[in-house]
């Protein structure tokens, strides 16, 4: 009697992956079905929360519905990692049926996804605030769009202002062993070295290195800064080494290396940092009508959310702002595999709180950079105090499009000027 | 002793073992567990044919793959006694052969062999890596052998990420393809799935097939007593190294298949989390039937897939996490456990029929 019954399990079991199989296929809803794509979890799992905030705000500023056709989110979690990205991703797309498609947020994701894109070309990928150089310079996907910025854009003015500025001749960098800071790096280069700065040395570290004593003791004399890409505790551990060891040489900083996490930490060095420039895609205190509206809008709606919004809240809004904005603009139309929409987003000019933000023809933003330099504030904390724009800064950093694909992204040994 | 009157005398033990009437119980038993398997094939052979591209790519797919990884730990623990953690780890020597030996996106890091060498560089080294790994871990025994194997698979980790030259760091390997044989995109849900399938069920037949084999059962003997089994004559060390040089070949087919399905492999896919999912996927299948894996590996797949839709958005590991301590604290040897335990409830003459 038994095996009767067993022998009937797997009778059952393929009767409920064919449910499950159908359900997959089931319904075309009224609702707009727009899927949202972040790190919830892992290591940028902060980053990732204050990304989808982003996304809310622009769907609210919509008041939740465009043409008439209610939004609704479908949220989705990677954990950094690409092949989560595009199981996520998959998942959104295939299973759940988004017709439009925000994310996601680190650069090596943003390659992925935009790879998948290309096998889903009825869906329009909008991206979340990945800032790899790769995923619109080579071989971009038509239906893959970016309304931020990449890491070398970021950088972009940076250059410039520490030779002519602040007077930095020659330079030691210190950066982490992956993709985004070889992009940041060379952001910072191509206008330094064209000013005639020198990069005498770089040192790659690998991710989370805790003993920097080998680096500092081969930094040499003769230099006037120190270019530092390092995020979150690596940032602090260099910066606390560097100051036993008795360093005292001024510091240049990646967008990464500055932020909030990083000039919360305690110690003496901290003081050295005042003055630090650095550039990026926002600035906290930019005293602009539209900046601040939007720290506003913010700080009102998301009372659990960080003290101002962070460059991933600003760059998912920015994305979700442009896809509505333009979903808005052709009257919801997403017929013809979304052709009106696309070509809405590849020609519109996007108003966003920090300036007007176009495409160029590998749908990548040139949008506006931020130059900024750590100060003290009057209770004793730190932050980076807005210095200038660097208006309308495209991918390929002020050079043709021929000069640039000659130089290509940054890599390691990528540019150099010793 | 040889090993046939070993297993000669195994196998009276387990005859002898049951009462009369279960052994007159037996010859439908054993119909209906082929009954049963056949419906299983039929079924899985079926699977495309109703369920959705999502379906057969990413959960089914996925989780055949994954499951053949599992199915070479479960090989070591269920019947070796040899608990590691390194599978993940000769898993990605594979898919990092595939890659190099192979083609990869990066010019400056492939080799650009045809792909039949590729594939068998990459099995080669992972039988390889597995042998080197157990003849280190054979020398110790329980909770060491976890340790030393945690060790070896986050050098490698580490290894991966900071090697530039070779592994290109942290970045990895990508566009991993699969080759484009008999004019067949490889990738597509329905030809993966297959191929997934052919080689989850050549492991799956292996394991079933050596369990039996002289050589399994004095595996199975050197687990429960590997001291006796030393008395008895038998080269313990060389049986555990043997034990993990298969597993390495499954493992290394389970890597192969896992740079097709990511198209990619980097650091990320050899991490310490990697590691961990393999175990936990052996776990809550069940070590002992070389079933328990696939089934582990499919509730796997459908919980990261379908967990973030059950409860609010930023607390579904929790779910994840959940189940898997639940079926653990209701059935200790996993799904496969909870399984016998109800068969067995329902009729107890049968609990030795399915094995």
């Amino acid at each position: 009697m038994t095996h009767f019954n067993l022998g009937r399990i797997p009778a059952a079991l393929a009767a409920a992956a064919l449910a499950a199989g159908m359900a997959g296929q089931a319904g075309a809803q009224q609702a707009l079905r727009i899927g949202a794509l972040a790190t919830l979890e892992g290591p940028f799992a902060v980053p990732g929360q204050d990304g989808m905030r982003g996304i809310e705000l622009a769907v609210k500023e919509h008041g939740g519905a465009i043409a008439g056709r209610k939004i609704e989110l479908v949220k989705a979690s990677s954990n950094g990692n690409p092949d989560t990205a595009v199981a996520a991703a998959r998942k959104l797309v295939e299973q759940d049926k988004v017709e439009l498609f925000i994310g996601p947020l680190s650069g090596s994701e943003g390659i992925a996804v935009k790879n998948y894109a290309k096998s889903q070309p009825q869906v329009t990928f909008v991206n979340g605030s990945s800032a790899a150089q790769e995923t619109t310079v080579s071989d971009p996907a038509p239906n893959f769009f970016r309304f931020s910025t990449d890491g070398a854009q970021w950088q972009y003015g940076l250059g410039d202002y520490a030779f002519k500025e602040k007077g930095y001749k020659r330079v030691v960098s210190v950066a982490e062993d992956y993709s985004f800071p070889y992009s940041l790096l060379q952001g910072f280069m191509v206008e330094f070295c064209r000013a005639g700065g020198k990069v005498v040395d770089k040192h790659w570290v690998p991710l989370g290195t805790k003993d920097y004593s080998s680096v500092i003791a081969r930094l040499p004399d003769d230099i006037d800064a120190i270019y530092v890409a390092l995020g979150g505790s690596d940032a602090v551990n260099f910066f606390s080494q560097y100051e036993q060891a008795g360093g005292d040489k001024p510091l240049i900083a990646g967008s990464i290396t500055i932020d909030q996490s990083v000039l919360g930490y305690k110690g003496k060095r901290r003081d050295a940092l005042v003055g630090t420039p650095s550039a990026g895609p926002i600035a906290d205190d930019y005293d602009d009508p539209a900046w601040k509206a939007f720290v506003d809008a913010y700080r009102k709606e998301f009372k659990d959310g960080l003290p101002s919004p962070s460059l991933f809240a600003h760059a998912y809004y920015v994305n979700a702002k442009a896809l509505l904005d333009g979903l808005a603009a052709v009257g919801g139309d997403l017929s013809d595999n979304q052709a009106k929409l696309r070509r809405q987003l590849a020609t519109m000019t996007v108003k966003t709180p920090t300036g007007d933000v176009r495409l160029d023809e590998n749908r990548n933003a040139v949008a506006n950079i931020f130059l900024t330099e750590v100060a003290r504030a009057g209770d004793g904390s730190f932050y980076n105090k807005f210095v200038k724009v660097v208006p309308d800064v495209d991918q390929y950093l002020g050079m043709s499009r021929e000069e640039f694909t000659k130089m290509g992204v940054g890599s390691r040994t990528n540019p150099e000027c010793r | 002793m040889s090993a046939a009157r070993w297993r000669r005398a195994m196998s009276g033990q387990v005859i002898s073992a049951q009462a009369p009437s279960a052994a007159a119980a037996a010859a439908p038993a054993r119909d209906s567990a082929w009954a049963w398997r056949l419906l299983a094939l039929a079924a899985l052979l079926l699977y495309p044919a109703v369920a959705s591209p999502f379906f057969i790519f990413q959960v089914g797919g996925q989780a055949l793959v994954l499951g053949i990884v599992a199915l070479s730990l479960a090989w070591l623990g269920g019947y070796g006694g040899m608990v590691t953690l390194s599978q993940m780890t000769v898993a990605g020597v594979a898919g990092y052969a595939l890659a190099i030996f192979g083609g990869n996106a990066s010019a400056a890091h492939s080799l650009g062999w045809p792909w039949w060498l590729a594939i068998a560089m990459a099995l080669s080294l992972a039988v390889l890596a597995a042998v080197a790994i157990g003849a280190l871990a054979v020398r110790t025994e329980g909770i060491y052998t976890i340790m030393i194997t945690l060790a070896i698979g986050v050098a490698f980790f580490y290894l991966v990420q900071q090697n530039q030259t070779v592994f290109n760091g942290f970045q990895g390997l990508s566009r991993i393809l699969p080759p484009p044989l008999f004019g067949v995109d490889w990738r597509a849900p329905v030809p993966f799935y297959y191929l997934a399938l052919a080689c989850a069920l050549a492991a799956y037949c292996a394991v079933a097939y050596l369990a039996r084999s002289p050589f399994g059962m004095a595996l199975q003997g050197i687990r429960e007593n590997p001291r006796r089994m030393r008395a008895l004559g038998f080269n313990v060390n060389a049986h555990r190294i043997a034990a993990h040089a298969l597993a390495g070949l499954m493992a290394g087919a389970g890597g192969v298949l896992l740079a097709w399905y990511n198209s990619q492999i980097s650091p990320g896919s050899v991490g310490t989390t990697a590691l961990i999912n393999i175990l936990i996927v052996a776990v809550i299948g069940g070590m002992r039937h070389p079933a328990g894996p696939f089934l582990g590996a499919l509730l796997f797949v459908l919980l990261q897939n379908f967990a973030i839709d059950l409860v609010d958005r930023e607390r579904f590991n929790l779910v994840i996490g959940g189940v898997f301590l639940f079926i653990l604290a209701v059935s200790p040897d996993g799904l496969l456990g909870v399984w016998r335990r109800l068969a067995r409830t329902a009729h107890p003459a049968a609990r030795r029929s399915s094995s």
